[in-house]
């Protein structure tokens, strides 16, 4: 009864969950794309997306795509086999013990006549799906946490998963063990299907069932009479044996039964079959409610990121499916970590230790970002440096195995996170390459604002820029400042500079402008002696710093060995140092 | 070259993601010429995007990849200037200040890395130019080109600072010269030869950075050119994809169009388009071949 009313129960919330998740790749809006659609239009697009694909040759596509990639997993084994075989046995492992044994009553039952799971191969299959969920999880445990794979990271929802799993599975072998074990369970057993009520027969039966069978009986003590076996045999091929198969064909709960042995007779008192039968229904139950909003649903969201992947396309498909298919990528993610793993500026983790630089980490973020929580500004901050500090490279596009178009997500998501209105001191670096690059797809009215705003930020900060007529004093020399510019060897060389303006004339970006003071503000000569005055604000308020190419013809040109474009390069990293560390 | 020669090859983000002809086209000149090919999975980015702000983790980044080569005891060859300008620039960082050194092996360290710097770094040009040599590579030329002007840029931080780079003379520098030449192509002179193609402001300035671009187009048009040659891929987006959007915005009419060093190169060796990426070009060049 109890079983039952659960069992609706989690199956009612599951469902729950499951329509409530769907509906949010619908509904949810990711980055500048999504903005525009319904949730209807959405969902009406997609039925049109979808149809449209089976209707047509694609449907070949999808196939191939549900078999090697969904099925064969082939996306994993190509980036590691010791992945490739942990998830092959957890996956392949679950989904038997689920059909099989879960499920007995709607699919074996009724597909084997001869089913009963205390015989073989059923009685054996049974524990070696166990065997193999349970060894893929150890593969998982291992890479997780004694490898210790440099800079992949494990949160509370990639525990759950193992331990849930893990519960379910020796909950599973444990009661198995037990069972055999049991007195109560054997005499149940008798008295349901035997058609024995002689007390003796039954000790005979007893005796080959505690020899054989792991039944551990308070009746049977020290050594069995070989003599009574013959009956015993007979009495169990008569009442037994079209049911059971050899308890050892269990290969997991067999040696458990054995384990517990000695104290097998109080577990039995004490009620542990019925213990371990509700930890192992009770544990399935809530990883079943649980699942739509666990990590456990990529298993749901997985093979449709890679089927929608597999036939969608960023030029042809409807705008909003991609909307659509971008919130239901967050769900596919199963915070495997591969793309950070191959990602190619991951190693500035090591040195920034802003998590938000590893992808696998922005989509943790994303997947609360995209739920409508609010940020605080130092989260802002950090995610605008993970989501900047890229360097478009595709790595974790091609290689993420649930086919997450990851590079597309960001391009989407990123704009919209540097569009907050605040200063983004990477956007003035060749990072912006590819957002220089991919213009035209931008909305132009928006587009230089996190530029000119971060400029602007570093430039407010510099008072005597505002004040060009303010007579400088020469003394006292900001001393202070001149010692950090020290990053490199080639730095302090601004002090030779005798002001030649050879640096100013070769240089490409003043060549460009008519009047390049006001263009620019200081030219190189001036900011390098600027430097040597201990002039700050003057070498760090200039455009100039911004807009230097670093083609190095200015220091290749310096008759005094100052080595210009270095000291620009120490500036810039300085000033934005000083501009927005600090605060 | 009775030795085979090996690399560690050194891609850098942009070639993967948006310039593939020139991976393929090399690969295929490679091959060609006998030299052998080492793929190093885990390298990083160089560092280059990070010098404006984060001058230690660029050096970092760098480190990283010359580590990685350095412990299969291979020299690094780049596609790249940027990348190739980055790597030396950090290898010459960390011969100047060992503390820099030791603080990056420290890093390193965690993952079982270590940097000594003893390992050369080439870029593409040099690579073929010194350690293959023309005489050896005319030989495996098939068709000369007749009447083909091209308009070599060299990309600047491959050329300076040539006290760190040692890739040529920075202020009259052959070797990009010599190996186009080779092909029966004919290098022209060209006022902004050394020049700045513009890429490194492209998304801080555009305006900036399509001047520059333009400049350079005009002026390498003026100077009769059919095509200018690239070797690099921030050099080649910015005059391929780049000068395609200038076009469209009618920035620009009269076009000049990019080809890569080893695209062609690969059509004087016979190699066929496909594997060239001759298509892959956002501004046609498929007549090329024709000449």
């Amino acid at each position: 009864m109890l079983f039952t009313v659960l069992l609706y129960i989690s199956l009612f919330v599951f469902l729950l969950g499951l329509i409530y998740k769907v509906s949010t790749w619908f509904s949810r809006k990711i980055g500048i794309a999504s903005q525009n659609f319904t949730t209807s239009e959405r969902i009406s697009a997609a039925v049109k997306g979808i149809l449209g694909v089976i209707f047509s040759p694609k449907i070949l596509i999808l196939v191939k795509v549900f078999i090697l990639d969904v099925i064969l997993q082939r996306r994993i084994l190509k980036e590691d086999l010791l992945r490739w075989i942990m998830h092959m046995l957890i996956f392949t492992g679950f989904m038997m013990l689920l059909l099989m044994h879960a499920f007995d009553s709607f699919i074996t039952a009724p597909l084997f006549k001869e089913y009963y799971s205390t015989v073989n191969p059923f009685l054996f299959l049974r524990d070696f799906f166990g065997i193999m969920v349970l060894a893929g999880l150890m593969i998982a445990v291992y890479r997780r946490f004694i490898l210790k794979v440099p800079r992949l990271k494990s949160s509370p929802m990639d525990y759950y998963a193992i331990i849930i799993l893990a519960v379910i599975m020796i909950s599973g072998i444990l009661l198995e063990g037990i069972k055999i074990t049991s007195y109560t369970e054997f005499r149940n057993m008798v008295e349901n299907y035997s058609g024995l009520d002689d007390e003796g027969e039954i000790l005979a039966l007893e005796k080959l069932w505690v020899k054989d069978f792991g039944l551990v009986s308070p009746n049977v003590k020290g050594p069995i009479d070989p003599a009574i076996i013959p009956l015993s045999k007979v009495l169990h091929n008569m009442n037994c044996a079209e049911c059971h198969s050899s308890t050892e064909w269990a290969i997991m709960g067999y040696p458990a039964a054995r384990l517990l042995k000695l104290i097998a007779l109080k577990l039995d008192r004490l009620g542990g079959v019925n213990a371990f039968w509700y930890i192992h229904f009770l544990a399935c139950f809530i990883g079943l409610a649980y699942l739509p909003f666990s990590k456990m649903f990529h298993f749901i969201a997985s093979p449709v990121s890679l089927l929608a992947n597999a036939v969608m396309d960023k030029d042809k498909s409807l705008p909003a499916n991609i909307a659509t298919r971008q919130a239901m990528e967050l769900d596919a993610c199963t915070h495997c970590g591969t793309c950070s793993l191959t990602c190619s500026v991951a190693v500035a983790f090591d040195k920034i230790g802003n998590l938000n630089i590893l992808p696998s980490e922005k989509l943790v973020f994303l997947k609360t970002y995209a739920s409508g929580k609010d940020l605080k500004e130092n989260e802002i901050k950090a995610i605008q440096e993970g989501i900047y500090l890229c360097t478009n490279c595709d790595r974790c596009t091609v290689v993420c195995p649930v086919g997450i178009n990851l590079k597309e997500l960001w391009f989407n998501v990123r704009e919209d996170l540097i569009q907050k209105g605040n200063p983004i001191p990477l956007v003035l670096s060749p990072f912006s390459f590819y957002r220089g690059l991919n213009q035209q797809k931008l909305d132009s009215k928006n587009y230089s604002n996190p530029i000119s705003l971060t400029k602007d930020a570093i430039t407010d900060k510099c008072e005597l820029m505002k004040n060009p007529d303010e007579v400088i004093s020469l003394t006292p020399i900001n001393k202070e400042f001149k010692e950090k510019i020290d990053l490199s060897s080639q730095a302090t060389t601004y002090s030779y500079c005798f002001s030649c303006q050879n640096c100013s004339t070769v240089c490409p970006v003043v060549g460009n402008y008519e009047n390049p003071q006001k263009a620019l503000g200081l030219l190189p000569h001036q900011i390098m002696r600027s430097v040597g005055l201990g002039l700050k604000d003057l070498a760090f308020g200039s455009k100039m710093l911004w807009d230097c190419v670093t083609c190095y013809q200015c220091q290749e040109h310096c008759p005094q060995g100052v080595k210009v474009t270095d000291v620009l390069y120490e500036l810039k990293n300085l000033a934005i140092k000083e501009s927005f560390n600090n605060e | 070259m009775n030795k085979m020669i090996k690399y560690a090859l050194f891609l850098g983000c942009n070639i993967p993601a948006r310039v593939r002809q020139y991976e393929t086209s090399a690969r295929s000149v490679f091959a060609e010429i006998g030299v052998d090919i080492e793929d190093i999975k885990e390298f990083n980015c160089c560092g280059y995007p990070l010098r404006n702000s984060d001058f230690k983790t660029f050096v970092l980044f760098s480190a990283r990849n010359l580590a990685l080569a350095e412990k299969l005891g291979l020299n690094m060859i780049t596609l790249c200037k940027c990348c190739y300008g980055s790597l030396k620039m950090a290898k010459h960082h960390m011969k100047e200040n060992l503390f820099l050194k030791d603080e990056v092996n420290e890093t390193l360290a965690k993952e079982g890395l270590e940097y000594n710097g003893n390992l050369e770094i080439k870029h593409f040009l040099s690579a073929l130019y010194s350690d293959i040599g023309i005489n050896t590579l005319k030989e495996k030329i098939t068709r000369n080109f007749k009447n083909l002007k091209i308009a070599t840029h060299y990309g600047c931080h491959a050329l300076r600072p040539s006290n760190i780079m040692q890739f040529d003379d920075p202020v009259s520098p052959v070797i990009f010269d010599q190996l186009v030449e080779m092909t029966g192509a004919k290098s022209i002179d060209w006022a902004l030869k050394l020049e700045c193609c513009g890429a490194p402001v492209l998304g801080t300035n555009d305006d900036l950075s399509m001047n520059l671009t333009e400049k350079k187009l005009t002026d390498g048009k003026k100077a009769g050119a059919d095509y200018l040659c690239t070797a690099c891929p921030w050099c080649h987006l910015q005059f391929d994809s780049v000068q395609n959007m200038m076009i469209e915005q009618q920035r620009i009419n009269n076009h000049l169009p990019a080809i890569l060093f080893p695209q062609l190169l690969g059509i004087a060796m016979g190699i066929d388009k496909e594997t060239l990426g001759i298509d892959m070009n956002q501004i046609d060049i498929s007549v090329i071949g024709n000449l």
